[in-house]
């Protein structure tokens, strides 16, 4: 990616990882791919009473260049996927995608020959979330479970491959119970 | 001029409002008593279970989330009152749409809704749900399966007066 990329072990500590990883999920700027009516629950998630601006990401951007995150929202059509891919490719990395509802993750109802049965034939899917249409609280739980994966993250192939050995995985928490206030 | 003051007049009057945001991952959202949430497989009162592997809940599926193996309760292993049990349940939530059809086939009541909705994960396996994974907790007083039946002699007991024998043996 950059000048993290070549540098040996040693240097970087994983302190620095944490910070850059905290940048990154601080302001996740979500790329919008409303198909269908998942994107309603998207659009209400981002208006004031769900306000995903808590958490950062209120700017929906509609150019690919400008955006970290790809909530794929409703049924990808086979004449679909290959803008899907092309809106992918032109987003720069890090990048994340998030499969909303079961017409993205899987197909959902629609078993035939016209949608794509999951995105994740197209594009790799970091997140995939049930529901039909998922409710905004259900969409809010699914990207602080990514914002979770990315403080995660590796910075670099060193790093990749030491986590990769290590076989962790991060914990998927009920939003609710991770973040409840404590009595 | 003033139209635009009185623009601004809305603006600085909603300061005063009540907030209408809710803070969801800090206080969970209560949500309708009759959301359709997860699904949950339900038990008897003495801890058999009540699915009897009939599969009229994977027929009325529109979506083809449901898979169902039935399977014969023997003298020696008995995991529901009756014939048959429910061996293999498994719902796929990336194909559950949430519309209760399962629910209103259901001859039994042994599959019903929660208001449970935090169900995003990372990958497609852990979203099949198993048998594990749907069974209703063991309540106080209920017994891990299989084992004879209980509360009754048949199976029509359990259906006819089942939460009354449950209270009866509970005294």
């Amino acid at each position: 990616m950059g000048l993290e990329e070549k540098l040996p072990n040693g240097i970087l500590l994983t302190s620095v990882e944490k910070l850059v990883n905290w940048t990154r999920k601080s302001s996740l700027w979500p790329a919008t791919f409303g198909l269908a009516c998942c994107a309603i629950e998207m659009m209400t998630t981002g208006g004031p009473r769900y306000d995903l601006a808590r958490f950062g990401m209120e700017v929906f951007r509609a150019s690919p260049r400008q955006a970290d995150l790809m909530i794929v929202a409703g049924r990808v059509t086979n004449k679909m996927a290959p803008v899907l891919r092309q809106i992918y490719d032109q987003m720069p990395e890090p990048r994340w995608v998030l499969a909303m509802g079961v017409c993205a993750s899987s197909g959902g109802m629609f078993n035939n020959y016209a949608v794509v049965q999951g995105v994740d034939h197209v594009v790799p899917v970091d997140m995939y979330l049930p529901g039909c249409p998922p409710r905004p609280e259900m969409l809010m739980d699914a990207i602080l479970k990514i914002h979770a994966k990315i403080m995660d993250e590796p910075l670099n192939a060193v790093r990749a491959k030491a986590l990769a050995d290590s076989g962790y995985r991060t914990d998927l928490i009920p939003s609710s119970e991770r973040f409840a206030r404590k009595k | 001029m003033f139209e635009s003051l009185k623009g601004f007049g809305v603006t600085f009057g909603t300061m005063f409002k009540k907030v209408v945001t809710e803070e969801y991952p800090e206080v969970k959202k209560v949500t309708a008593p009759r959301f359709h949430g997860r699904h949950q497989l339900n038990r008897h009162p003495d801890g058999l279970e009540k699915c009897v592997g009939c599969e009229l809940c994977a027929w009325a599926c529109p979506a083809d989330a449901i898979f169902v193996e039935g399977g014969d309760n023997t003298e020696e292993a008995r995991y529901s009152p009756g014939e048959r049990y429910g061996m293999d349940y498994q719902i796929n939530y990336l194909r559950c749409i949430g519309c209760g059809l399962c629910i209103e086939a259901c001859p039994t009541r042994s599959l019903t809704m929660t208001n449970e909705y935090e169900l995003a994960d990372d990958n497609r396996q852990d979203l099949i749900f198993t048998k594990e994974d749907l069974l209703a907790p063991l309540l106080p007083g209920m017994e891990q399966p299989p084992h004879p039946m209980r509360l009754g002699n048949n199976e029509t007991d359990y259906y006819v007066n089942g939460p009354q024998l449950a209270k009866e043996a509970g005294q």
